[in-house]
């Protein structure tokens, strides 16, 4: 497994977490880190439906590598989003349909947040970046 | 000060959750079971499973006597005045799908169907999706900052062309009664047939149909402490014989050939193929143990607890109600955090409240807002939950802000 230096220190801090509030404030303070998208990212096409926030994923295929940004109006989310793109940023297409995304977040201690329930933004993430993986 | 429910140890399902730390209060969702469900389920598994209405042989002349008998309950639960008035289906989704193709053929282009504001999509998309087959005007009927259809206005919209009133008796989002009366009793003098949906108003307290008046008042078993699966349509006689037939199959044929056929009417003609026999037969148990209660214990159970949700929620500060609740649940939404954000600590700290749009888009639209946490309340709910969620509540904020 080749972790980034920043996936690794993401599973290092999650790892240590104790607890469930101690695990929410380090889910916002990654959020805080995630780069803020412009106007121009958040059209409908990079909408990605099937959660109940508002979530926009932007992917783009550079000399082979996948570079995604990620946004949404929903905090937690927002730090959800940025553990994953720590995970997958750089990757390329058969690299991403490779990688077990479900057992990197439970590395985190986050598995629940995968729920393919209506209301959890992060499993429709999930299927969005398979779905470009295959077609990469 | 401590309120206990008295009927709580009666649903075991409320202790094995609250031993996986989770404090129920999604009951609007769907409810946990009594313990005489189960053991109906389990009685009728264990003792011999047959098909209804078909065979001679003994197994198939209970089975069919238990499903009868949930009729005859449901019947009486309601006050309709005869038990073929009330037609089994798959769920109030289907009873009112039943519906709006039953009475398809009665709509000519140009008519009009009222709904309120405030539907569930279970109420709406039906009837918008027969207005689209058959060009029909939908007429939303406005509802008011409290969250019942504003009358004065909704008085004007039915008219002559109104020929259907679609209405849910309460609120699954803002928890408030419609205004049912005066609303049915307009419908009627235009000429318009009346749908009630009481998927949560059936829960709250005992309706009288007969006294409602209405033509047709669907509900599911699920919500009402019964199985999944089940759901149920009453008719008024003359309103019952209006609909015509459509899901074809099993046991709802008088007379078959190769190439046509003439139906039974209600109920066994609405009810084509294997019903959900244990389910229905779970129900029967459920009304019988429902009406062992005390009603007036249950419903100053309900008031109280529903009393101190809304009264906490409004001393919050920063909680913003949606409408004015009246009965059963309260949904809200907090100045400046998301509320999937605040779903997400509740679920946490073993909080089960729903939180999103509820079934609801376009209500929750017209508010203005893209979600919202709804808490709701069963028989079993005490205050205790209630003081389990507060605290997570203001846990999460904490964190939140």
């Amino acid at each position: 497994m080749n972790l980034s230096p920043e996936a690794s220190q993401a599973l290092e801090a999650f790892e240590q977490a104790r607890g469930w509030e101690q695990r929410a404030r380090l889910l916002m303070q990654w959020g805080d880190r995630l780069e803020p998208l412009g106007d121009s990212d958040k059209t409908e096409t990079n909408r990605v439906h099937g959660c109940e926030s508002l979530v926009w994923l932007v992917a783009v295929q550079d000399d082979g590598q996948w570079r995604f940004k990620a946004g949404s109006d929903a905090r937690m989310l927002r730090g959800l989003l940025a553990l994953l793109l720590v995970r997958v940023q750089g990757l390329a297409s058969d690299q991403l349909a490779a990688l077990d995304l479900s057992a990197w977040f439970t590395q985190l201690g986050l598995e629940r947040q995968l729920s393919p329930s209506r209301s959890n933004g992060l499993h429709a993430v999930l299927l969005r970046m398979a779905e470009l993986a295959t077609q990469g | 000060m401590f309120q206990p429910s008295p009927w709580r140890t009666d649903f075991p399902a409320i202790a094995a959750l609250q031993r996986q730390h989770q404090t129920y209060l999604d009951s609007a969702a769907t409810t946990q079971k009594p313990q005489a469900l189960l053991d109906a389920l389990s009685h009728y598994y264990g003792h011999g499973a047959a098909n209804v209405h078909r065979a001679q042989h003994l197994p198939g002349a209970l089975a069919t006597q238990a499903f009868e008998g949930t009729r005859d309950k449901v019947a009486a639960w309601l006050n309709a005045a005869d038990a073929r008035q009330i037609v089994f289906t798959h769920g109030a989704t289907s009873a009112l799908n039943l519906l709006a193709y039953g009475l398809e053929h009665r709509f000519e282009a140009g008519d009009e169907i009222a709904v309120s504001g405030l539907e569930h999509h279970a109420n709406l998309l039906p009837w918008q999706q027969l207005a689209h087959r058959r060009n029909l005007r939908l007429v939303v009927l406005p509802v008011t900052d409290q969250g019942h259809v504003d009358l004065e206005q909704a008085l004007q919209l039915i008219g002559p062309r109104t020929r259907l009133l679609a209405i849910s008796q309460l609120s699954n989002v803002l928890g408030t009664w419609q205004p049912l009366t005066p609303l049915l009793a307009h419908a009627r003098a235009q000429g318009a047939l009346s749908v009630v949906d009481g998927a949560q108003g059936v829960v709250h307290g005992r309706h009288d149909v007969q006294q409602l008046a209405c033509d047709f008042y669907v509900f599911s078993s699920h919500k009402l402490y019964g199985p999944d699966g089940v759901g149920v349509l009453y008719g008024r006689q003359d309103a019952l014989a209006l609909l015509r037939h459509w899901q074809y199959g099993g046991e709802m044929v008088q007379m078959a050939d190769y190439q046509s056929a003439s139906f039974r009417p209600a109920p066994l003609g609405f009810e084509a193929g294997t019903p959900p026999i244990a389910g229905v037969i779970g129900l029967g148990a459920t009304l019988d143990y429902l009406a062992s209660l005390d009603v007036h214990a249950v419903a100053a159970h309900e008031a109280s607890l529903h009393q101190c949700l809304v009264r906490g929620l409004a001393d919050r500060e920063g909680v913003r109600l949606l409408g004015s609740p009246e009965a059963a649940l309260a949904s809200f939404v907090i100045d400046g955090v998301h509320n999937a954000d605040i779903a997400h600590l509740l679920t946490e700290q073993g909080i089960a409240v729903r939180a999103g749009h509820h079934c609801a888009m376009p209500l929750l639209r017209h508010l203005g807002l893209d979600g919202a946490i709804r808490v709701s309340l069963g028989l079993y709910s005490d205050s205790d939950d209630l003081q389990r969620f507060f605290e997570a509540l203001d846990k999460g904020l904490e964190l939140l802000r």
